[in-house]
């Protein structure tokens, strides 16, 4: 366990210092997410009582979701584990004495972790700063917020857990970044990230919801602003839990394929 | 050089990347479904949105979906065309920027030649649909002057975001490395230009006129479009794009120049 | 043919140091330092003249070369190449020059090696004849007839410098830039490398400048060597020149000043190689006299 924390510490700091320049990085952010809030509030002056989700908990989720953008990065993310796999550098990790999985895991968590943090404190004081209707919102309540928590973990390891899966998948095609794009991609949509799944016709969220996607980000941001009730949650963290079991399964076992495929072939 | 001749030199470059690209042809296949892909959840993001609602401040469905596919076939067309520039950081530190000096031809020409990527054209797919879509459902009465000015709102807007990546790929030469607010404008153009800019209130919209020109292109041809405004001057505002293209020029030429004088 | 007078050139390069605490304050205000690349730099070559270019990394090499070819514009200084002011006269001198670079390729990755040719004849606006009596010359003496087809991406490294070479020759330029042209080539294509551009030099009376750290080049091919080092001229003249400066000329005696050698060793080496390897020595010995390392 040692090991992994060490992995994920050494990944903390070079992005500590990566991004201390990245000032403009945080204005693009943030005027991003202030023009995405002014769609959605003429959006909400239109359809007036139909919005399927309060305006403020709208604005919450926007501003969350540019402050935690780097947690749940689908296929922009992760270059340096990606570009070892297609190099065939595969070869050397698997000289380390430690389960390459575990490390690679505990690598993409500290560095999305190190990005997050240091992203999302400016964008956090500046969106509970701005003036009116642009503001964001504390969180609900108390036990809201400690859910919010702990639905955010459980959220990253989906998100982890289905991104090293496809990663692994990769090893099996001669068109990695191909496949990454039509995979990942599609992601994006129904995990939220276009627009809120409350956004979504009934029914075909109802197809959606069986999918790992909406239990990621989406179930943490809507809890904060309480457009989850808190009372409602039991089933949505098994579902939570059951995902993040089946995806680092999945994962586990494509592992063993790949491993026995460089063996045999030589990366 | 002439321009024939140029012309002809960038078809024969565009005609190699097509045929490097096709030695990978399912990479390739891939690459266009997962990107037209992506430009269809948007699209139906907007499908979604619009359940919901008949008009955001006077635009419809069909108002909104000309706006988004205007952009997105600008913005498709010019990471076609002016792919080099975007990836100019690389083409500068692999040291093929000074190759491309070397050649008794436009470094421009080269630059966009040499990265004719084809593979991007996946959300011409998508966006060619949702015009079709559009052209139906908005409120335009269509005639020749209305089917020329959504003509010269998608040209202007591939040369202005052109504009924006020759601006980005001159940064490189004054030792700028972070290129993220040129890239935040135009993808954050492609974005949330799928609504007409006055969506976002007076502020955005100065900022879009002024600062920027997305307006020309967008908001103020539009206006002529839908039947808003009837002076077909409106119409005819894309075409202001060419002074934004030649000062992005401007900029350029004087980085050729810092960059003869710096070296890399 | 070629003549530079007096070139200076200078660079400022921002300053950077470790730790935290700088990187902030750079990030406010960044301190320069100015680097001098060439500092009054002046020779003549004439036509069909074998050049050697050398000196250790970082002596000003690549900067003379840039300006050569008109990439990159001097700070004080003239500089003419057959009457043509390099960085003035852009598009016209190009015309006329070639430059291989040893570690980067011109050949397109992905598409067999005629159609690069074939994109290099419309970008330098060769003739068809022209191009075909060129093509058929260069198959001939590089034997690329076989790989011609092949893409670039299957070819062997010495295959494709082959093809490198070949590439920067259609043209038929008057002078040739070779930067480091046989560094990681195995012993059959550094020879065959060589012997063409030899050949090159003697049939068309081309000017060769070769820059490189492989002594074995120099010697195979450059009547002439000019050293640089710090940015400043240090020796122009034949090889013998060279020796003499760095004061190891005689194979014997020089076995005694190689650091920590074993003398016979080397007297067998050099037999062999005919003083190939004592050449690196006489090098090392004379950037070091001259303090220049």
């Amino acid at each position: 366990m040692k090991k992994y924390w060490m992995f994920f510490k050494v990944r903390f700091a070079s992005g500590l210092q990566y991004r201390m320049a990245s000032v403009t990085a945080l204005s693009t952010q943030l005027i991003w997410g202030i023009m995405e809030c002014l769609a959605y509030k003429a959006i909400a002056e239109a359809m007036g009582t139909g919005l399927p989700m309060e305006y403020s908990s709208i604005v919450t989720y926007v501003w969350l979701k540019e402050a935690f953008l780097a947690l749940f990065l689908t296929w922009t993310g992760d270059k340096d584990i990606f570009a070892l796999i297609q190099s065939g550098g595969v070869s050397y990790e698997l000289c380390r004495p430690v389960s390459v999985y575990s490390m690679w895991f505990s690598r993409i968590v500290g560095g999305r972790g190190a990005e997050a943090l240091l992203r999302s404190i400016p964008i956090l004081i500046c969106a509970f700063l701005l003036p009116g209707t642009l503001r964001m919102s504390l969180p609900v309540s108390i036990e809201a917020f400690v859910l919010f928590l702990v639905t955010l973990v459980l959220a990253v390891g989906v998100a982890v857990a289905l991104c090293m899966f496809v990663n692994m998948l990769c090893f099996f095609t001669i068109s990695p970044q191909g496949w990454r794009m039509v995979l990942l991609g599609s992601a994006d949509f129904f995990m939220g990230n276009i627009i809120p799944l409350p956004f979504f016709p009934e029914n075909f969220r109802k197809v959606v919801e069986w999918l790992p996607f909406p239990y990621m980000q989406n179930v943490p941001f809507r809890v904060y602003s309480g457009d989850l009730p808190v009372a409602d949650l039991g089933p949505v963290v098994a579902k939570q839990v059951l995902w993040l079991v089946i995806l680092v399964a999945a994962g586990l076992l494509t592992w063993k394929q790949v491993e026995k495929k460089i063996v045999v072939q030589g990366g | 050089m002439s321009l024939r001749k140029s012309i002809s030199l960038y078809i024969r470059y565009a005609a190699v990347c097509v045929r490097s690209i096709m030695e990978y042809k399912l990479s390739f296949g891939l690459m266009i479904f997962g990107r037209c892909m992506i430009a269809f959840t948007e699209f139906l993001a907007i499908r979604f949105l619009f359940d919901g609602l008949t008009e955001i401040k006077g635009y419809t469905y069909g108002d909104v979906l000309l706006c988004f596919s205007v952009i997105h076939m600008s913005f498709t067309l010019s990471e076609l065309i002016g792919n080099g520039f975007k990836t100019f950081s690389g083409i500068v530190k692999s040291g093929e920027f000074d190759r491309m000096l070397l050649r008794p031809c436009s470094p421009i020409l080269q630059i966009i030649g040499t990265r004719f990527e084809i593979g991007r054209t996946g959300p011409l797919i998508t966006s060619t649909i949702t015009l079709c879509l559009g052209i139906r459902e908005s409120q335009v009465h269509w005639n020749f002057l209305t089917a020329f000015t959504l003509l010269l709102m998608i040209l202007g807007g591939t040369l202005l975001f052109i504009g924006l990546y020759m601006l980005g790929a001159s940064f490189c030469f004054f030792t700028i490395e972070d290129t993220s607010i040129l890239n935040a404008l135009t993808y954050g153009a492609k974005e949330h230009g799928k609504y007409p800019i006055d969506v976002y209130g007076r502020g955005v919209l100065r900022f879009c006129t002024f600062v920027i020109p997305y307006t020309l292109v967008q908001y103020y041809p539009l206006q002529f479009l839908l039947g808003r405004s009837t002076s077909w001057v409106l119409g005819l505002c894309p075409v202001g794009v060419v002074v934004f293209l030649a000062i992005c020029y401007g900029v350029w030429c004087a980085g050729v120049r810092n960059y003869k004088s710096c070296g890399s | 043919m070629i003549t530079m007078e007096h070139v200076c050139k200078s660079y400022k390069v921002a300053k950077r140091k470790a730790g935290l605490g700088e990187v902030c304050k750079s990030f406010f205000r960044r301190e320069h330092e100015v680097v001098h690349a060439l500092k009054d730099v002046s020779f003549t070559i004439g036509e069909g003249e074998m050049v050697g270019y050398i000196g250790p990394n970082g002596a000003g090499k690549s900067s003379t070369i840039k300006i050569l070819s008109g990439i990159l514009t001097p700070d004080s200084g003239t500089c003419r190449v057959d009457g043509r002011i390099p960085w003035k006269n852009r598009t016209e001198h190009v015309r006329q020059i070639g430059v291989v670079f040893g570690q980067r390729s011109q050949l397109w990755w992905d598409i067999p090696v005629i159609d690069s040719f074939e994109l290099l004849k419309e970008i330098y606006s060769v003739s068809k004849e022209n191009y075909n009596r060129k093509l058929e010359e260069l198959t001939e003496l590089l034997q690329l007839s076989e790989i011609l087809k092949t893409p670039t991406r299957q070819l062997s490294l010495g295959q494709r410098m082959r093809c490198e070479v070949a590439a920067s020759l259609l043209h038929e330029p008057r002078i040739l830039f070779l930067d480091e042209p046989t560094i990681g080539l195995d012993a059959v294509s550094k020879l065959a490398v060589r012997d063409f551009i030899k050949k090159m030099n003697r049939e068309h009376k081309t000017t060769v400048i070769l820059t490189t750290h492989d002594m074995q080049d120099i010697e195979a091919i450059a009547e002439r060597v000019i050293s640089i080092g710090k940015g400043q001229i240090l020796l122009d003249g034949s090889l013998q020149d060279l020796q003499t400066a760095a004061g190891v000329f005689d194979v014997a005696e020089g076995s005694e000043n190689v650091p920590g050698g074993d003398s016979k060793a080397i007297e067998k080496e050099n037999t062999a190689t005919q003083s190939g390897i004592n050449l690196d020595h006489v090098m090392a010995a004379l950037y070091k006299k001259l303090d220049i390392m």
